[in-house]
């Protein structure tokens, strides 16, 4: 009996072990196609990616990604699977590493470069009024003789 | 204040030169021009069924120099261009270690055959229905032409109808190559 009960729940649990496995068949969320889609270039296209393009080329490599992930990959791993046939030029965003990682990062050294150079301006500019207030320069006393004679000779 | 103003003003003209750099570098890149990533790899395995329903793999060429075309009956002029070409090729080069293989994609089964009866292919030819093998080879569009050396390593792409000079270029290159 009780062997018996083993052995049930031995086929129970292979059935199981079948059913869960990472065989081919297993159920791919569209959802993640579409989202791995959007990240790859249309190869045949102008700026589209597989996701957007109606054409037979992005169908086929849309069919690619959900039969890859069907087959057990990951995400990642497609990705990286078309990034091995074509390069990174089939990848709508440049990787964040590398050389490309340059692309990430200068518009915020611009920016900040940018602030900079704005908040440096603005402080001059609100400065510059304050050098009026300082004391005038001490004038000779002998053009001070000649201004006051020069006006008097104009009233005149 | 003026003074260190003017002082800086050198600096202007020479904030133009890495904008100037990367223009000169951007203008000088054809961005259609994508080196194929695939050269001096191994050529991706592949087993397709030929119009004529013979079976056809890379597998069973080893040792072989291996020619790839990707072609479409829709891709005029420049499959039409190359095809008299391919089929003269094959004729030269079938008896000397090479094969040609052609293969037939984002196409329908009946212009596909048209098509090669209009030109008399007598090399196989074979469909590639759901795009596998051209993703598998990083093709962009057609025709595409590969070569393969007799280790079955990718050795040369040519983007464009192929002509017999950049056939026979490509096929004594490999062929001169030893065994």
């Amino acid at each position: 009996m009780r062997a018996r009960r083993a052995a049930l729940m031995l086929v129970a649990a292979g059935l199981a072990g079948v059913l869960a496995g990472p065989a081919a068949g297993r159920p791919v969320d569209e959802a993640t196609v579409h989202d791995i889609a959007a990240q790859l270039r249309c190869v045949v296209c102008q700026s589209l990616s597989v996701a957007d393009s109606p054409s037979e080329t992005a169908n086929q490599m849309r069919g690619i990604i959900r039969e890859r992930l069907a087959a057990g990959d990951s995400p990642e791993q497609v990705k990286a699977y078309f990034v091995d046939k074509y390069g990174q030029w089939i990848l709508l965003a440049p990787p964040r590493q590398g050389f490309t990682l340059l692309v990430w990062v200068l518009p915020f050294v611009g920016l900040g470069l940018g602030l900079v150079v704005v908040a440096v301006l603005v402080r001059r500019w609100s400065r510059r009024p304050r050098i009026r207030d300082a004391a005038p320069e001490r004038v000779d006393e002998a053009v001070r003789a000649r201004i006051a004679r020069e006006i008097g000779d104009l009233d005149r | 204040m003026s003074g260190a103003r003017r002082h800086l003003r050198w600096l202007i003209p020479v904030a133009v030169l890495p904008v100037l750099a990367l223009l000169a570098y951007g203008f000088r890149t054809n961005p259609r021009d994508i080196p194929s990533p695939l050269i001096g790899r191994p050529a991706a395995a592949f087993a397709l069924k030929t119009f004529d329903g013979s079976e056809v793999t890379l597998e069973a060429l080893r040792g072989r120099v291996v020619v790839v075309n990707f072609w479409a009956s829709w891709c005029y002029p420049a499959c039409y261009e190359e095809a008299p070409a391919l089929e003269r090729g094959w004729q030269t080069y079938k008896d000397r270690g090479v094969a040609l293989i052609g293969v037939n994609i984002q196409d329908k089964v009946e212009p596909a055959r048209r098509f090669l009866d209009q030109f008399r292919h007598t090399f196989p030819n074979a469909p590639d229905p759901a795009g596998r093998v051209s993703v598998d080879y990083g093709v962009y569009g057609v025709p595409e032409t590969f070569f393969i050396d007799r280790a079955g390593r990718v050795r040369a792409k040519h983007v464009g109808a192929v002509t017999d000079d950049i056939l026979k270029r490509h096929i004594d290159a490999l062929l001169a190559e030893p065994a």
